[in-house]
């Protein structure tokens, strides 16, 4: 079953170094596929770290790995990506004549990828 | 374009060489202007003409961190007035601070070939440099803010004069500027340290630094002296603005003694009535200290009605205007050596104070008996834009157009001013060519500029004679720069680039070794990475030091 | 081992917008890298140790190696064919490349946009709304008592903002560092930045305009309806304090980063946080910055605004520039299939555009120029590899603040520079063009 979060897109330091590395090499592909998620909502969803999940907007979606943060860090209902190529694949390209597409705190549903 | 060319049968209008309306011959050879030329050199017919030198602004704001600040500030403005690139000419954008292109074609097609940006904090010097080399036609140089610098300050306070010199030179050095300037001295550290506060008379203490703006002002108008700097100390007084500034402006100038000092906008300095209360005009008194003062010279600032941009060192200035007009406001700090003010603002003829500042700088123009030291200027974009001139102009030379314009703005404040106490003074085309040339040429101590004699840039202007002199003034048939046509029949025929004007005061290297730890301790670059590497310069051309006068 | 060694002192790191100018390197000239980069915090070290001269063609054309002065006379014949070409990204390269690329625009009537329009874009468009108090970098580290971190993780994205410029360094006035300081962070989530902050204020999502207007509110002595502390999910009380701090305080600071300008409200959160700090003058000096991401994406707008008058996107289809963001912004042109041709330079759209956005760059022809291997090169008709700017390239970039500092390259590169590149391409054009508008002129002439 899917259930509906809000997803904050942003910068990391390991995205930051990698990406000096190469946009195109393992490492840097790897931060930006990996969501972190209130570490309460894993446990509702049956997810641990490492595991997959479907993240899927109106716009499309794209398969990332899991990984758990303390409530006190990540609100219940928040996940949190790097920015790269598996965010772009939920934002939407309505920038509302501003220029900026919607990046950070859109609503995502997620779900285990089988 | 020949490198020579002979332009005949114009009249020609060069005070610098008492040469006023007579038909000569004007030569060209390699971007100078010469004694002859062989018979058979090309020619130029401009009959029924008037050749005047290309025009010196001795004080605009055109470029840099500020300037760019406010450019980005206004799109609405740039969007009423763009600039089409032409097939040998960039585009760009209008209104009140053009692009750095559009300033530069502008200029030139006033008939200008020569403008003086007149405040860029020491920090910010890279990104004037940059601005000016994308500043086409027109040469160009800049003065560097050093009233509220705190190593500065630090060093007048403990009475330490030689190496306060020798930090002065390196700092004009570092910056690569043209001239001394000082904005409000002393009032950063009440604006920035003290809750935004200010300073009001020029002998105050307790101003955060213990130093009084008198202190300051006479340590570097003796400095830039005995440096040789061509352009004396360039001031914006303490109380810019303010009702009863003007015994401040005197106090300034009585500061001087018998020393060259130039005073900024003198027009924005020249107001009497009590602080915070409507201002009355001080014009004739302080043309009056003027005429009987020949070491001081000063530009106008003359307020044009429309749009206008406050833009300035002089922060608290610009937080007062932010009060005054509501608008979007603009507060920049620079660390250790300035504040910035920018407020779009627009003066408007029925409103008192603005008409009684119109009236003022009308005064100062109409009764200051010397042209050689009241030179014409805006402090584009402060008062208006410098497109505004040729109005001006028009103002100081039709006293018929004058009157009806003096009928139409706000007739309290004009009762306030002696403008219709029969002064009934026209400036004549030769005195234009001083206020507008040769007298900001020898101010700022340039001494190939401002005149056609033997020896000088080629840099002249050719007007059709028109009895409406805005008209005239508005369009020159011909403008040449270095000795290149680059407009004519009204026309840009060919892009130029300009040369940055500079100098280069000696001072002892030792002097580093004292701002080095400074550095380490305030400022957020690297000492190493602070003075400007000369590959920002593109053409440029070190001015260099006059005689000290004493 | 190597024997050639040789060392940079004072290098600037331009990776981030803090462009500190302290970096210490130790430079292997015979590998053709940087072994050591001192005072680098964890990103300059990446950014230093990883750009070595890679085995990459310099330029290719669909794929395939061709020399640079081909792939040059490609670029501008795509260029000058299109009808609506689009010069993109500009924020990692120096001043003096984007120069080249404006007058690239200018030649062929194009669209200009650069990375801002993704990033700070939405606070120039605020900026352009209410103005600005700000400040450079030193007068936080000689001045600021109170520092407020809105929106924005620093101690990820911009290391050493904190050490060297805002809470830890001392200064004229704050002789003790950050003993003398309040530091205050407000975000959706804690994050490593937060335990920073003598105070953390945890906003609820897409809520930052009504904490920001609440504040205002207080500022200017309002009573406030209690149901802010709902919406906003901060209690009054803190809200409270906090006006308190800001008004009391004797050089206040609030720096905002893109949880305010990527989220519900955009330029209106950064106009609402500018309006603030202006606010706060009344009481006190304040100040406001936007913490910018690349290392020169503020000379992108510092150039584009000097050569248009306006920040980015910039359209010059008609001869003269025209600014409106949604229309001419790259994620606009692109997601609603305008452009037909797309520069791009020192920039990975393919690889962090919306999906719409990134689909339209695979149907037009692209040139790219990077030092890296990047999503948008591998779809790129025309890729060249250019030098790095800071590290095999010398010029100008300007610090967040808008502090102009010049590059100290550590060693040469076989590739040629943005700038080079561009020039190139320029003078190609512009022949092209004359030879275009030749037969016209005839035809008149006849």
């Amino acid at each position: 079953m899917a259930e509906t979060m809000l997803l904050v897109a942003g910068r990391t330091s390991k995205q930051g170094t990698s990406l000096s590395a190469g946009k195109l090499k393992e490492e840097y592909l790897g931060v930006t596929s990996t969501v972190e998620m209130n570490a309460d909502d894993m446990t509702r969803m049956g997810l641990k770290d490492g595991d997959a999940v479907r993240l899927r907007t109106s716009v499309g979606e794209t398969v990332v790995q899991c990984k758990g943060r303390k409530a006190t860090d990540l609100p219940a209902g928040m996940l949190f990506i790097a920015y790269g190529p598996p965010s772009s694949q939920l934002m939407g390209s309505d920038t509302a004549g501003s220029g900026m597409p919607l990046s950070k705190n859109f609503t995502v549903q997620v779900e285990r990828a089988a | 374009m020949p490198d020579t060319l002979r332009i005949v049968n114009g009249r020609v209008y060069d005070p610098a060489n008492g040469i006023d309306g007579e038909v000569r011959d004007i030569c060209i050879s390699d971007g100078r202007i010469v004694a002859s030329l062989p018979q058979d050199a090309p020619r130029l017919d401009v009959n029924g003409m008037a050749i005047l030198p290309g025009g010196v602004d001795i004080h605009c704001h055109i470029a840099g961190a500020k300037v760019n600040l406010a450019r980005k500030l206004q799109p609405e403005d740039h969007r009423r007035d763009p600039h089409p690139s032409t097939a040998v000419t960039r585009s760009g954008t209008g209104g009140i601070v053009p692009s750095t292109f559009a300033t530069g074609y502008r200029y030139a097609a006033l008939g200008y070939t020569t403008a003086m940006e007149a405040a860029v904090p020491p920090l910010a010097a890279r990104h004037v440099l940059e601005e000016l080399h994308d500043t086409p036609v027109i040469d160009k140089g800049f003065y560097v803010l050093l009233a509220n610098n705190v190593f500065l300050h630090r060093l007048l306070r403990e009475g330490r004069r030689e190496e306060f010199r020798n930090a002065v030179a390196w700092w004009i050095n570092a910056a690569k500027a043209y001239a001394v300037k000082l904005v409000n001295p002393g009032a950063d550290e009440l604006w920035k340290g003290q809750r935004n506060t200010n300073i009001s008379s020029i002998d105050q203490t307790g101003t955060g630094i213990d130093l009084t703006p008198r202190q300051i002002i006479r340590s570097f108008i003796d400095v830039v002296e005995e440096l040789g700097l061509p352009h004396p100390v360039h001031i914006h007084c303490n109380n810019l603005g303010h009702s009863g500034n003007w015994q401040t402006t005197l106090e300034t100038m009585r500061t001087a003694g018998e020393s060259r000092l130039h005073m900024a906008h003198i027009q924005f300095h020249s107001y009497g009535g009590e602080p915070g209360k409507n201002p009355t005009s001080k014009g004739p008194e302080i043309a009056e200290y003027i005429n009987t003062h020949p070491n001081i010279t000063t530009d106008v600032g003359q307020v044009m009605f429309g749009k206008a941009t406050a833009m300035t060192a002089d922060a608290p200035l610009g937080y007062m205007l932010r009060n005054i007009s509501h608008n979007k406001w603009i507060n920049a700090d620079v660390e250790c050596e300035s504040g910035c003010g920018i407020v779009p603002f627009t003066y408007q003829e029925k409103v008192y104070v603005h008409a009684l500042q119109w009236a003022i700088g009308l005064e100062l123009f109409l009764l200051s008996k010397d042209p050689w030291r009241i030179m014409l200027s805006t402090d584009h974009p402060n008062g208006g834009s410098f497109l505004k001139y040729p109005r001006l102009i028009r103002l100081l030379m039709d006293r018929d157009f004058r009157n009806e314009e003096i009928q139409k703005v706000n007739p309290r404040a004009i009762k306030k001013t002696v403008l219709l106490d029969n002064l009934d003074r026209q400036y004549t085309l030769n005195e234009i060519a001083i206020i507008t040339r040769a007298a900001p040429a020898r101010a700022l101590g340039l001494k190939h500029k401002g005149h056609l004699g033997a020896g000088a840039d080629a840099d002249i202007t050719i007007y059709e004679e028109n009895a409406d002199k805005e008209r005239m003034f508005n369009a020159p048939r011909y403008v040449i720069k270095d000795g290149r046509m680059i407009i004519a029949d009204y026309e840009f025929r060919t892009d130029h680039e300009g040369r940055l004007l500079h100098v280069a005061p000696a001072y002892d290297a030792a002097i580093e070794q004292k701002l080095h730890p400074f550095f380490d301790d305030y400022y957020s670059i690297e000492f190493a990475n602070y003075p400007v590497a000369d590959s920002y310069l593109h053409h440029h051309e070190i001015v260099p030091p006059v005689k000290a006068a004493v | 081992m190597a024997e050639n060694i040789r060392t940079v002192e004072h290098a600037t790191c331009t990776f981030c917008g803090c462009v500190c100018d302290d970096m210490n390197l130790t430079v292997d000239l015979d590998k053709h890298c940087i072994t050591k980069a001192e005072n680098a915090c964890v990103l300059g070290k990446a950014w230093f140790a990883e750009h070595t001269i890679e085995n990459r063609p310099a330029a290719t054309i669909d794929g395939r190696e061709v020399g640079v002065d081909e792939a040059v006379e490609e670029a501008a014949r795509i260029l000058v064919n299109a009808r609506f070409p689009i010069i993109y990204g500009l924020s990692d390269t120096t001043c003096e490349a984007q120069r080249e690329a404006l007058a690239i625009g200018d030649l062929i009537h194009g669209t200009i946009d650069t990375t801002t329009s993704v990033c700070h874009g939405p606070s120039g468009i605020a900026f352009q709304g209410v103005g600005e108090s700000t400040m450079t970098l030193g007068e936080v580290k000689n001045r600021a008592d109170l520092v407020i971190f809105w929106g924005g993780n620093p101690g990820e994205a911009h290391p050493r903002l904190f050490s060297r410029y805002a809470v830890t360094t001392k200064g004229m006035y704050i002789p003790n560092g950050k003993k003398d300081r309040y530091i205050v962070s407000v975000d959706v989530r804690r994050t490593q930045s937060t335990p920073v902050a003598n105070l953390f204020i945890q906003v609820k999502p897409g809520a930052d305009f009504e904490l920001l207007w609440a504040l205002r509110a207080l500022v200017r002595g309002r009573r406030l309806d209690p149901s802010v502390e709902e919406r906003t999910g901060v209690k009054l009380d803190t809200m409270k304090q906090l006006v308190e701090r800001m008004k009391t305080c004797r050089y206040g600071v609030l720096f905002f980063g893109m949880g305010l300008t990527m989220t519900r409200g955009r330029h209106f959160n950064s106009g609402a946080l500018l309006a603030l700090a202006t606010d706060l003058n009344e009481f006190t000096h304040f100040v406001a910055k936007p913490v910018r991401g690349h290392g020169n994406v503020t000379g992108a707008d510092n150039v584009v605004s000097w050569t248009t008058g306006y920040p980015f996107g910039v359209n010059l289809s008609r001869g003269y520039p025209r600014f409106n963001p949604g229309e001419f912004t790259t994620v606009d042109t692109l997601s609603r299939g305008d452009a037909d041709a797309a520069l791009i330079i020192a920039s990975d759209p393919a690889a962090n555009f919306p999906k719409a956005a990134i689909e339209h760059l695979h149907r037009i022809p692209v040139i790219a120029l990077d030092p890296k291997a990047t999503e948008t090169g591998k779809l790129a008709r025309v890729a060249f590899c250019t030098a790095t700017y800071g590290i095999n390239v010398g010029g100008t970039v300007y610090r967040m603040d808008d502090v102009p500092i010049t590059l100290r390259p550590a060693f040469e590169s076989p590739y040629p520079s943005d700038q080079e590149v561009l020039t190139a391409i320029k003078n190609r054009v512009r022949e092209l063009l004359n030879k275009k508008a030749k037969p016209k002129e005839a035809r008149k002439a006849a």
